[in-house]
């Protein structure tokens, strides 16, 4: 009789400890896996420094690169869109930042919801774009693996159920709330085992290939 | 004199010195509130003037008589508290002067006398851990619920332990509870949730069930929907400050002096449906938002369990903050353990490691 507020219920009780459980530990153990490995022993002898390159290209590799515009401008466009639509919604809507509070116990100012909105909306359009260049684009295609649409619907989930929450567009609305609550899980659950880790190594990643390549004395 | 059991509804009124202006007021009220058009108001007022006593038995399980304190002393003499003075309440512990087997004779004389056509009203949910939990003249709660609801019309869950189990389901359930609708399934049940619920409903359920003779449309809960069929949030009048993202954040700063949103401080609106934002209480005076604490969500199933009533909606149920602690130890545990486990294998590999000279290649080949 009570399924939409049992289902909200469970979404936000014993499902999300279980979710979080599972990120937490698992981001951290891979972090650790990843920076206790190291790196094999060079022994060559280096033709540069590591460090500066490696800084430098933490910023190169994050701005976009006039060659890789002109030849795929939806890669880049699409890319920077949703990503700021996707953190943008996560960061800076109120209620996700009561969530942050009670978890670390800090929290930072919000924005008004009709801007978070707004930014739901093009990271929406952003991920649709870049699927639909996936699906579309030769070079995509080969590139893509079943992984990478898999990673896609997990990020597509909780921003279009959000939007739907946000916008109370589907009755119940514990039942769109408990959805939206379970679409993050689900992305919480899976985090660690895709390319989805991205969002905490990408720096380490930029750094390493910045500094091999300055190790090897050319340009990146 | 006409006798009071056979007195129609106008009679009843007028005998209470309400003039046909007032009459005429509460129904175009009623019919408002029921979702009627204005062109349905003078056959409202025909139908309530005309309509006859209908037979009441209400029974009270694990309840605290709030419900029932809600409705005769919110604001009376009006005549919501009218149409409720007019319904022949046969039977009701509280109200009632009969104690004892006179008190149950009433309730049996009245099923009998009414067989399919009274109205049966529960506030209390209904303990099936052990049958001695709650009883009324030595009968189970459950015995009583089935023997008076087999001769009855529809059945008026009123509250949130009858609609929905309420306070006594809440976790850990020692009792046992459930709501009406979970053991009566032949007949209609009308859930007419709130820890209490307004007055003006239930007497607008009441009055529905007098001009029409038929119960209201229901939501998926059971309620009817011309009151539950809008959320706190959507009707609420600090809306505007929740779109444009001002919140109060204590009871006393500048926000709550402003009248800002409460949802930080765990108004449970946006998850809420009930009437209160519109019908408000004592006589329209306020509601809960507007002398400044969020909603509870008491209209809503499970309420009491869903998180603390001052943690904002979108803060999960449980220790959040100590789950992601024993995670992250667990975690840097595992983590560390991995790494050292690395770190052998490096030292292994590194005392393994041998030197080849050009010598030795050309020696093998």
């Amino acid at each position: 009789m009570n399924e939409s507020m049992d289902f909200l219920l469970w979404a936000r009780g014993t499902a999300f400890d279980v979710a979080v459980a599972i990120f937490v530990i698992g981001v951290i153990i891979r972090l650790f896996e990843i920076v206790s490995l190291g790196r094999a022993n060079n022994l060559a002898e280096p033709k540069g420094s590591e460090f500066g390159p490696g800084m430098k290209t933490i910023v190169t590799r994050t701005l976009p690169e006039a060659g890789v515009f002109k030849r795929q401008p939806l890669t880049v466009i699409g890319g920077y869109v949703f990503h700021f639509g996707l953190l943008i919604s996560l960061f800076l809507f109120i209620p996700h930042i009561e969530l942050f509070a009670a978890t670390f116990g800090f929290s930072w100012p919000g924005l008004p919801n009709p801007i978070v909105d707004a930014a739901a909306v093009l990271g929406i359009v952003g991920l649709l774009a870049v699927l639909w260049h996936r699906l579309t684009n030769p070079v995509m295609k080969i590139l893509t693996e079943k992984e990478d649409y898999l990673v896609w619907l997990l990020t597509f989930l909780p921003l279009l159920t959000g939007y739907l929450a946000y916008h109370r567009l589907v009755n119940p609305y514990p039942f769109i709330l408990g959805l939206h609550i379970l679409s993050v899980e689900l992305l919480l659950v899976l985090f660690p085992f895709t390319k989805l880790m991205h969002t905490f190594t990408l720096f380490l990643a930029r750094w390493y290939n910045g500094a091999m390549n300055g190790r090897r004395g050319v340009e990146s | 004199m006409a006798d009071p059991r056979t007195k129609t509804l106008g009679e009843t009124l007028r005998r209470h010195g309400v003039s046909r202006r007032g009459f005429l007021k509460f129904c175009t009220a009623t019919a408002s509130m029921m979702a009627l058009p204005p062109s349905m108001v003078p056959a409202v007022a025909a139908a309530l003037d005309k309509a006859s006593r209908p037979s009441v038995i209400w029974l009270s399980f694990q309840e605290c008589t709030g419900c029932t304190e809600s409705l005769t002393r919110s604001h009376s003499p009006t005549l919501e508290s009218l149409i409720f003075d007019h319904i022949s309440l046969d039977y009701h512990h509280t109200l009632q002067v009969a104690s004892g087997h006179a008190a149950e004779k009433a309730r049996e004389e009245a099923m009998h006398a009414n067989h399919g056509n009274y109205l049966v009203v529960v506030d209390g949910s209904i303990p099936l851990g052990n049958p001695g939990y709650s009883t009324t003249a030595g009968v189970s709660n459950l015995q009583t619920l089935e023997e008076t609801v087999a001769g009855a019309a529809a059945v008026i869950a009123v509250g949130t332990c009858a609609a929905f189990g309420g306070l006594p389901k809440a976790y850990p359930n020692p009792t046992g509870a459930v709501a009406v609708r979970d053991i009566v399934h032949d007949k209609p049940v009308i859930n007419v949730s709130g820890c209490p619920p307004i007055p003006m409903v239930i007497t607008g359920v009441l009055a529905h069930y007098l001009t029409f003779g038929t119960l209201p449309q229901l939501d998926q809960y059971g309620r009817p929907m011309n009151f539950y069929g809008t959320s706190i949030h959507d009707r609420c009048y600090r809306r505007p400050f929740y779109d444009k993202g001002l919140f109060a954040d204590t009871f006393d700063d500048e926000g709550a002096r402003k009248g800002w949103c409460l949802y930080k401080l765990g108004c449970k609106g946006p998850m809420t449906y009930n009437a209160c934002a519109t019908a408000k209480w004592n006589e329209g005076t306020s509601w809960p938002v507007e002398s400044g604490h969020g909603c509870l969500g008491c209209s809503e199933p499970n309420f009491w369990d869903a998180g603390g009533f001052y943690n904002a909606l979108s803060i999960p149920v449980g220790e959040v903050s100590r789950s992601v602690s024993y995670a992250a130890a667990a975690g840097l545990a595992v983590g560390a353990a991995a790494a050292g486990l690395n770190s052998r294998a490096k030292a292994k590999a590194k005392k393994n490691h041998g030197t080849v000279t050009v010598d030795d290649l050309e020696k093998k080949s």
